[in-house]
C-alpha cells in the first residue's frame, strides 16, 4: 500500500528522475560520445529521436490497452488513462516527426521525404489527433468514452504498419536502431535518454489522467445546484413574504 | 443471415428513395476530377501520369458526402434505437450499411472512370482488373467510414469530424489503390500490382472484421 502523500507525489518523482536522466544522457550524447563515422555530428540526434520513437509507440500502446480495458470492464479510470495516453502519444509522435525532419535535411537533403515509416508516423499522429478532436465534440461522457475507445482500437491497427513498414516496403529510412545495431560507445546515452523519456512519459500520463479523472468526476456528479437553487428560491420567496 | 438480408433490403429501399442524392454526389466527383486537372495544367503527359491519383482523390472526397449522410435516416426519430429494441443484430445492421456504402462507392468509382478517360486520356483495356481494384479500394473506404459515420452523425461538427477521423486511417487504401490503378494505366513491367492488391486485401480483412465487432458498442451507447 502506498501512502496518499507518496502517490500524490509519484508523478513529480517520475518527471524529476526522467528530466535528470534525459539531461545526463543528452550531455553524454552531445559532448562525450564520439561522432558517427559516416554521418558525423548529425547522428547525435539519434539519442533523442530513437527514444522518442520507442516511447511514442509505448504511449499509444498504453492508450490501446486502456481502450480495451474500458470496453471490457467499463471503469471510468481507464477512460481517463486512455485520454492521457493518446495525448502524450500524439505529442511524442509530433516531436518524432519534427526530429525526423531535422535529421532528413542534412542526411537526405530534404525536410520531408515520403519514406514509408516517416509518412506512417505522420498518419498515426493525425489519426490520434482526430480522436482528440472526437473527444472534444462529444458531450456525453459515456458516448465519448466508448466512441474514443473504439476509434483508438481502429487507429491502433495502423501501429503494426508503422513498425513493420520498413520491412514491407522499400525504404530510404535507417533500419530500426537498437543497442545491438549501434556501436557500444553509443549505448549509454541512448539507454539513459530512453529511460529518461520513459519516466517523463509515465509522470506525464499520471498527471494528465488525474486531470481527466477530476473532470469526469465533476461531469458525472449529480448537480448540487438543484437543492441549493430550491433553498435559495424558498429563501427569496420568504424574503418577499 | 436473415437479419443481414433484411438489413440489405432496408438499405436497398433507402438508397432507391435517396437516388437523387447519389447523382448529386456523382456530379460532385466529376467536378472534382475537372478541378484537379487545373492544378496540373494542360500537359497531356502529366495529366495521364497523375490520372489514377485524381480518380481516387475524387472518390475519397465524394465518399465523405456519401458516408456522412448514411446514418441520417436511422438517427431521425430514433429509428436505430427502435431497430435495436426489436432485437435487430447490430452486426447485421453494420454489414448491411457497409455493403450498401461499398456498392454505392464502387458504382461511383466506375462512373468516374469514363470521365477520367475523356479528361486525362488515361484508359486501360483490362477493365475486369480495374473493376476489381475499384471494388477493393471502395471496400477499404466503406468499412471504417461506416463505423465512423455511425459515431459522428450524433456528434457536434460531424462534417469536420468524419474526414478528420477517416482520411488518416485510409491512407494505405489510397496509396495501394492509386498505385495499382496507375500501374494498370501506365504499365507494370516489374509486376508490382499483386503486392498492392495484397495490401488492399489485408486492410479489408482487418477492418471489415474489426469494425463489425466494434459496431455493437458504438450503437449501444447511442
Amino acid at each position: 500500500m502506498t501512502s496518499p502523500r507518496l502517490s500524490r507525489r509519484l508523478p513529480l518523482l517520475f518527471i524529476l528522475v526522467g528530466a535528470a536522466l534525459l539531461l545526463c544522457g543528452s550531455y553524454i550524447g552531445l559532448f562525450v560520445a564520439p561522432p558517427e563515422r559516416m554521418m558525423g555530428e548529425v547522428q547525435r540526434l539519434m539519442y533523442v529521436h530513437v527514444p522518442t520513437a520507442w516511447n511514442s509507440m509505448l504511449a499509444l500502446t498504453f492508450a490501446f490497452i486502456a481502450a480495451l480495458a474500458y470496453l471490457i470492464g467499463g471503469a471510468w479510470k481507464w477512460d481517463a488513462r486512455m485520454e492521457a495516453g493518446i495525448e502524450v502519444g500524439v505529442v511524442l509522435a509530433f516531436l518524432l516527426c519534427v526530429q525526423g525532419s531535422i535529421w532528413a535535411k542534412p542526411t537526405w537533403g530534404v525536410w520531408w521525404d515520403w519514406d514509408p515509416r516517416l509518412t506512417t508516423t505522420a498518419v498515426l499522429l493525425l489519426a490520434f489527433a482526430g480522436i482528440i478532436a472526437l473527444r472534444r465534440f462529444v458531450d456525453d461522457p459515456g458516448r465519448r468514452a466508448t466512441w474514443s475507445a473504439v476509434a483508438t482500437i481502429i487507429a491502433f491497427a495502423d501501429v503494426p504498419i508503422v513498425y513493420f513498414s520498413v520491412k514491407w516496403w522499400n525504404s530510404l529510412h535507417q533500419l530500426q536502431s537498437t543497442p545491438q545495431t549501434v556501436s557500444s560507445a553509443f549505448h549509454l546515452p541512448l539507454r539513459m535518454n530512453a529511460f529518461g523519456i520513459l519516466f517523463l512519459m509515465i509522470g506525464w500520463i499520471m498527471l494528465r489522467s488525474r486531470i481527466a479523472q477530476a473532470r469526469l468526476e465533476s461531469e458525472l456528479a449529480p448537480p448540487p445546484a438543484a437543492t441549493s437553487f430550491s433553498d435559495n428560491a424558498h429563501a427569496t420567496a420568504g424574503g418577499h413574504r | 443471415m436473415n437479419q443481414l438480408l433484411a438489413a440489405l433490403w432496408k438499405e436497398g429501399l433507402l438508397q432507391w428513395n435517396l437516388r437523387s442524392r447519389f447523382f448529386a454526389v456523382a456530379v460532385f466527383g466529376t467536378t472534382s476530377l475537372l478541378l484537379f486537372s487545373f492544378a496540373i495544367g494542360p500537359s497531356a503527359h502529366a495529366l495521364r501520369q497523375y490520372s489514377a491519383g485524381f480518380l481516387w482523390l475524387a472518390l475519397l472526397l465524394s465518399s465523405t458526402l456519401t458516408l456522412s449522410e448514411s446514418f441520417h435516416a436511422e438517427t431521425e426519430h430514433r429509428a436505430l434505437e427502435g431497430l435495436l429494441l426489436l432485437q435487430a443484430s447490430p452486426r447485421a445492421l453494420f454489414y448491411g450499411k457497409a455493403i450498401a456504402n461499398w456498392l454505392q462507392l464502387a458504382i461511383l468509382g466506375m462512373m468516374l472512370v469514363p470521365i477520367m478517360v475523356v479528361l486525362y486520356d488515361a484508359g486501360t483495356t483490362d477493365l475486369f482488373r480495374l473493376a476489381g481494384i475499384i471494388l477493393l479500394g471502395s471496400a477499404g473506404l466503406s468499412a471504417p467510414g461506416t463505423l465512423y459515420a455511425a459515431m459522428v452523425t450524433q456528434a457536434r461538427a460531424q462534417q469536420t469530424l468524419l474526414p478528420l477521423l477517416l482520411f488518416p486511417l485510409v491512407v494505405p487504401v489510397l496509396l495501394a489503390s492509386v498505385k495499382a490503378t496507375s500501374l494498370l494505366i501506365l504499365g507494370d513491367p516489374m509486376g508490382q500490382t499483386p503486392s498492392w492488391i495484397g495490401l488492399l486485401l489485408c486492410f479489408n480483412a482487418i477492418y471489415w472484421s474489426l469494425c463489425g465487432l466494434l459496431f455493437g458498442r458504438v450503437v449501444e451507447d447511442s
